[in-house]
C-alpha cells in the first residue's frame, strides 16, 4: 500500500493526502517509522532552506527525536506536517543560537544545501534563498516547502495570517527576480 | 513568456537523496536508542519460509510475524497495542536474526533471546508457554495434548486459537502442533511452512 505520491506532488502548496495517507487517517496512528518515510524528505528541505546543508542535519535529527518523544500524546487526527514543522523551526532556531555562541561571525550567509547534481541555476535560487530575510525564508519555506496553510505559517511566526501571506509572497517575489536575472530572461 | 515555477523549482533543487535520508534515519534510531524512548524495534529477516518480521521492546523479542500476516498490519497492531514508538532499527533484533539463522541451517534446536509476552494474555499465554518448554524440538504433539499440558483437557479448541494467534511463531513452536488424526493441521504461516518447519526439525 505504497503511496504513488511524487516528489513534485509532495512539494506544492496543496497539502498531500495521498491514498495511503487517507487510509491510514481512519485507522489509529500509524507507526513512528512511517511518520518519518512520509515526512523526512520535506522536513529536510524545510531545514536545508532555513539553516543550509550546514547545519540542516543536525535541526533534523533533533525534530525527529523530539517528535518521537512526543509522538504518543499527539492527537490521533493532528495535522503531522504542521506539528513537524513547529519543532522544526523551534529546533532550528536553537541550532542558530548555538552556532552563534561557538563561531565568530565571519559570513552572514549560510552553506548553500543545494542537492548534488543541482545545475547552477538551482544553485543560484538555493544561494537566493540563503540571502532572504529569516521571516521569508521561514514562510516561503513553511508555505511552499512543506505545504502549510497561512494560518498555521502565522501560528509558527508568531504574526498574523496576512503578515505570513506578505512575507511568503515578499519571499517568492525576490527569488524570481533572481531566478529571472540568473536565466537570462528580459525583465 | 511563461514565469518560471520558483517554488517547484526550489523543492527540486533541495532535492534529497535516498542515501542522505537513511543515514539521518539510521542517526535517529542510535539516539531514540539512547534516549530510552525506541518501545519497538523491528527488521525483516529472509528464510525458507519467507520474509520475516522481527520486532523487539527493550524487554525482549515481542513480535514474530509472517509475510502472510501483512507486515504493515502487524506494525499498526504493534503501534495500536504496544506503543506507536516504532522504528525500522536492526541492531537490537541481531541475537534473535542470528539465532534463527542457525536453526534454519540445522544448528540450533532453541532460542536463548528473552521474550516479551505482553501480546499474550490469560489461556492462550498459558498454552504458549507450555508450548515453549515442554515440546521439544523434532516433535509433535496434538492439540489434545496440548489442552492437557494447559490443564484444561476440553479446551482443544481454544488451542488452536492460541497457535493461529501466537504472536512468537518460531521461537515459540506452535507448528510442533498437529492433528490426533496424524495429519498436520493448519498453521499461521501457512501449510507449506509448517510442512519445511517439520521437515528441517526431523531431518537426520
Amino acid at each position: 500500500m505504497a503511496a504513488a505520491t511524487t516528489d513534485n506532488e509532495a512539494t506544492g502548496a496543496i497539502s498531500r493526502i495521498g491514498p495511503a495517507v487517507r487510509l491510514r487517517s481512519v485507522m489509529n496512528k500509524p507507526a513512528f517509522e512511517a511518520v518519518v518515510a512520509d515526512h523526512g524528505p520535506t522536513v529536510l528541505r524545510v531545514c536545508l532552506a532555513v539553516l543550509g546543508s550546514g547545519d540542516a542535519d543536525d535541526a533534523w535529527s533533533e525534530t525527529f527525536l523530539s517528535a518521537m518523544k512526543a509522538y504518543p500524546d499527539l492527537p490521533a487526527d493532528a495535522n503531522v506536517e504542521a506539528w513537524l514543522v513547529t519543532i522544526a523551526h523551534r529546533k532550528a532556531i536553537d541550532v542558530v543560537r548555538a552556532a552563534a555562541r561557538r563561531a565568530v561571525p565571519v559570513e552572514e550567509v549560510p552553506e548553500i544545501g543545494a542537492a548534488p547534481g543541482a545545475d547552477s541555476r538551482d544553485l543560484d535560487l538555493v544561494e537566493a534563498v540563503a540571502r532572504l530575510p529569516a521571516k521569508q525564508k521561514q514562510a516561503v519555506a513553511y508555505h511552499y516547502l512543506a505545504g502549510l496553510q497561512y494560518a498555521d505559517v502565522a501560528a509558527i511566526l508568531g504574526g498574523t495570517i496576512d503578515a505570513a501571506r506578505r512575507a511568503s509572497a515578499d519571499g517568492i517575489a525576490t527569488l524570481r527576480r533572481t531566478y529571472a536575472g540568473s536565466t537570462g530572461e528580459p525583465r | 513568456m511563461t514565469a518560471p515555477d520558483v517554488p517547484g523549482d526550489l523543492a527540486r533543487a533541495l532535492a534529497t537523496t535516498p542515501a542522505h535520508l537513511t543515514a539521518l534515519h539510521d542517526r535517529l534510531a542510535a539516539a531514540a536508542q539512547a534516549d530510552g524512548v525506541l518501545d519497538i524495534a523491528y527488521r525483516t529477516l529472509d528464510t525458507p519460509v519467507g520474509a520475516l518480521l522481527l520486532a523487539a521492546t527493550e524487554r525482549g523479542l515481542v513480535r514474530v510475524a509472517y509475510a502472510r500476516e501483512n507486515h504493515d498490519t502487524v506494525l499498526q497492531s504493534l503501534a495500536d497495542r504496544v506503543s506507536p514508538r516504532i522504528l525500522a532499527a536492526p541492531a537490537r533484533l541481531d541475537p534473535t536474526a542470528r539465532e534463527l539463522e542457525e536453526y534454519f541451517a540445522g544448528r540450533r534446536r532453541s532460542f536463548d533471546v528473552p521474550l516479551d509476552w505482553s501480546l499474550s494474555a490469560g489461556f492462550r499465554a498459558i498454552v504458549l508457554h507450555h508450548l515453549a518448554t515442554d515440546v521439544a524440538y523434532g516433535q509433535t504433539a496434538t492439540y489434545g495434548a496440548v489442552a492437557r499440558l494447559a490443564g484444561n483437557p476440553k479446551a482443544v479448541r481454544a488451542v488452536g486459537t492460541a497457535c493461529a494467534t501466537n504472536p512468537l511463531p518460531l521461537v515459540v513452536p506452535c507448528h510442533r502442533v498437529v492433528r490426533s488424526d496424524g495429519s498436520m493441521g493448519g498453521y499461521l504461516g501457512g501449510p507449506d511452512a509448517k510442512r519445511t518447519l517439520l521437515t528441517l526439525e526431523t531431518a537426520p
